[in-house]
């Protein structure tokens, strides 16, 4: 067994033992849902009706009733599109990318944030969905024959590029994440006594039963699963971006959009994670397996992509006035000090600002704070797509048409409910499936464990 | 007489694979071991062959690449070509770029599903399956050898089990098959 400097805090707090990380986890699943989960489930289920019931008065009227104008004829519906598919991007971050890294700290996350990245990607593809109008023809998008010739799809346009990369991405990721919990539903199985829940997780375990070739599988399909879908986060937020990048409209026609919008993704998706997991670690007593340290690590990411995405956003700035497009620099002179500056500066302060403050140990480390700064970067980022997307159409080539957008109450209906569709998800993950991958944390506790640590420094000095 | 399956429990993988070794060195065949997370370097002990799911998941990855090239010249090119935004599709070489991202996102397409359907179907985990793990606790916190005697004829269920108990054995099991 391969043993870690002891100089490395370690990921798995006191005395545990591979019965007590199944008791751990599973315990909350068998036993009643404490009552601050009904409170939250009941408030996010209504938001997630209000909402639902927001899409349908929606899809029955047609997109009319959001704030849309012949000027400004994308706004909060892709806005919140591609805020959705950034938050989706850490999940298989963290289970991906941070796996090839061989990071061991991943494994008390990337269950839980897997799912969020799932539920974020379910949300994203809502909005362009209900942005045809009508969801009926919504197989369109498809190469499918049909009767008008065949006319097929359009394989040389960003948008066509979207469906592929986002329909592949949700569902490898949705694979991946699946294939992982198979072996912890089987723990469940085998642990849980009530009839009706042995049932069920039987079922959901597909009859895993932990020999060595199926092990020696499971970690083949994990390492393979991982080099495919590294590429994949890239490429996907790589083709949101192209849908802005290729198309001629001062301030979306540059060359930086996929590396910025990619590091983008990353910082708000790692902010979507912190804001769950410390409410997850407090309510679901898992504060020895999702350590200060945890937290730590993942403001470092947050630090790392924001500061990537300020020099991007200021790379952007000296562009514009450097290339000596009149049109590009009035693009950005506008977003800066136009109709919509407060927008531009709560980007700025929100993304590029206040993560600095995390250069600070101590801050990095204070639980409050950390939830607080997510909260932050969350509405930074939705307002970073906000201003690539309206600020650059409100005030196009003809200054007749120069317009402003003014959300509808089913703009604010149709955001607010797909974040009660998410939360509602979150929260049904949380009650019924392992939050915590077992068999990865079982398979780190005797290296990164502390009481194990302390064991082996003892051994070592004597 | 009667075959019989013999359960060593370990409560340690290392444990398990000092085990495993001591059966494998006297000439005793392992049938399979039960874990809940895989056992590091226990597969060359037992002689578990290594995978070939990479393989297959690049098989199917290459599939899925000549499916987007095919369908796509086929769509876009051959079948109706379109003259969109002054930029006709005319051939396969000029439009190449612009299908680079479909074909990429089609080929891990094809790789990971086609991976993860054939994983699951070697691995006899499919929806409706019965569970095989001879005991519940294989899945929580110990680490099982399973020995056969119809595999291990010069051994007696005797000599195995007193082998068994030289290593840190949590417990021991037998049973008729």
């Amino acid at each position: 067994m391969h043993a870690e400097a002891a100089i490395r805090e370690p990921l798995i707090l006191g005395h545990k033992t591979y019965h007590d990380i199944t008791n751990d986890i599973v315990g909350p699943i068998e036993n009643k849902a404490p009552r601050g989960w009904y409170v939250l489930i009941t408030i996010a289920g209504l938001i997630a009706l209000y909402g639902v019931g927001c899409i349908m008065y929606l899809l029955s009227k047609g997109i009319g009733t959001w704030g849309l104008n012949k000027t400004v004829d994308w706004a909060w519906d892709i806005t919140n599109f591609v805020w959705w598919v950034g938050i989706g991007h850490a999940g298989t971050l963290i289970s991906a990318v941070l796996l090839l890294f061989r990071q061991k700290w991943r494994m008390a996350v990337n269950r839980s944030a897997e799912a969020m990245t799932i539920f974020a990607v379910i949300m994203a593809g809502t909005f362009p969905l209900i942005h045809m109008g009508r969801l009926w023809v919504g197989y369109w998008v498809f190469p499918l024959p049909n009767q008008y010739g065949s006319l097929w799809t359009n394989f040389n346009s960003p948008l066509l590029w979207d469906v592929f990369a986002i329909s592949t991405y949700f569902s490898v990721s949705l694979v991946f994440w699946y294939i992982g919990l198979i072996p912890d539903f089987a723990t469940i199985r085998d642990k849980v006594t009530k009839p009706g829940m042995k049932k069920f997780y039987s079922v959901l375990s597909f009859g895993w039963s932990g020999n060595a070739k199926a092990w020696t599988r499971f970690e083949e399909v994990s390492l393979v699963l991982a080099g495919v879908a590294t590429p994949l986060v890239f490429s996907v937020h790589s083709v949101v971006s192209f849908d802005f990048a290729t198309s001629v409209i001062p301030g979306w026609h540059t060359t930086i959009f996929p590396p910025y919008f990619v590091s983008g993704a990353v910082f708000s998706g790692f902010a979507m994670v912190q804001t769950l997991l410390l409410v997850m670690r407090k309510v679901m007593k898992l504060e020895n397996y999702i350590t200060v340290k945890h937290v730590e690590y993942m403001n470092i990411v947050i630090i790392v992509t924001g500061s990537i995405v300020g020099v991007a956003y200021i790379t952007e700035l000296f562009i514009s006035w450097y290339s000596g497009v009149e049109y590009e620099s009035y693009a950005f002179i506008n977003r800066a000090t136009g109709p919509y500056w407060w927008s531009y500066w709560a980007m700025m302060t929100c993304n590029v600002i206040s993560p600095q403050v995390f250069w600070f140990r101590k801050l990095r480390r204070n639980l409050a704070f950390t939830f607080f700064m997510s909260i932050i970067v969350n509405i930074g980022m939705w307002f970073e797509r906000f201003v690539i997307i309206v600020t650059s159409l409100h005030r196009d080539y003809l200054p007749s048409s120069w317009n402003m957008f003014h959300p509808t109450w089913m703009d604010v209906g149709t955001f607010l409910g797909t974040i009660g569709i998410f939360f509602t998800l979150y929260l049904l993950f949380a009650r019924y499936f392992p939050v915590l991958a077992l068999n990865e944390v079982k398979s780190i506790l005797k290296v990164s464990g502390e009481s194990y640590k302390k064991e082996a420094a003892k051994h070592h000095h004597h | 007489m009667a075959n019989k399956v013999i359960y060593a429990v370990y409560e340690d993988p290392e444990q398990l694979k000092d085990g495993a070794r001591k059966l494998v060195s006297n000439g005793i065949k392992v049938k399979d071991t039960w874990s809940p997370f895989p056992i590091h370097g226990i597969d060359p002990i037992i002689g578990v062959k290594r995978t070939r799911l990479a393989i297959a998941a690049f098989m199917y990855g290459i599939t899925g690449t000549c499916l987007a090239t095919l369908g796509m010249w086929y769509m876009n090119i051959f079948d109706w070509p379109m003259n969109i935004g002054g930029k006709p599709s005319m051939s396969y070489y000029q439009n190449v770029p612009a299908f680079i991202p479909v074909t990429f996102e089609f080929t891990i397409l094809c790789a990971a599903h086609g991976m993860a359907i054939t994983y699951m179907i070697r691995n006899k985990t499919l929806p409706g399956m019965p569970a095989r793990n001879p005991d519940p606790r294989s899945t929580d916190d110990k680490f099982i050898i399973e020995v056969r005697t119809g595999d291990n004829h010069g051994h007696s269920a005797e000599a195995i089990t007193s082998l068994l108990r030289e290593t840190p054995v949590f417990e021991i099991n037998e049973r008729q098959y």
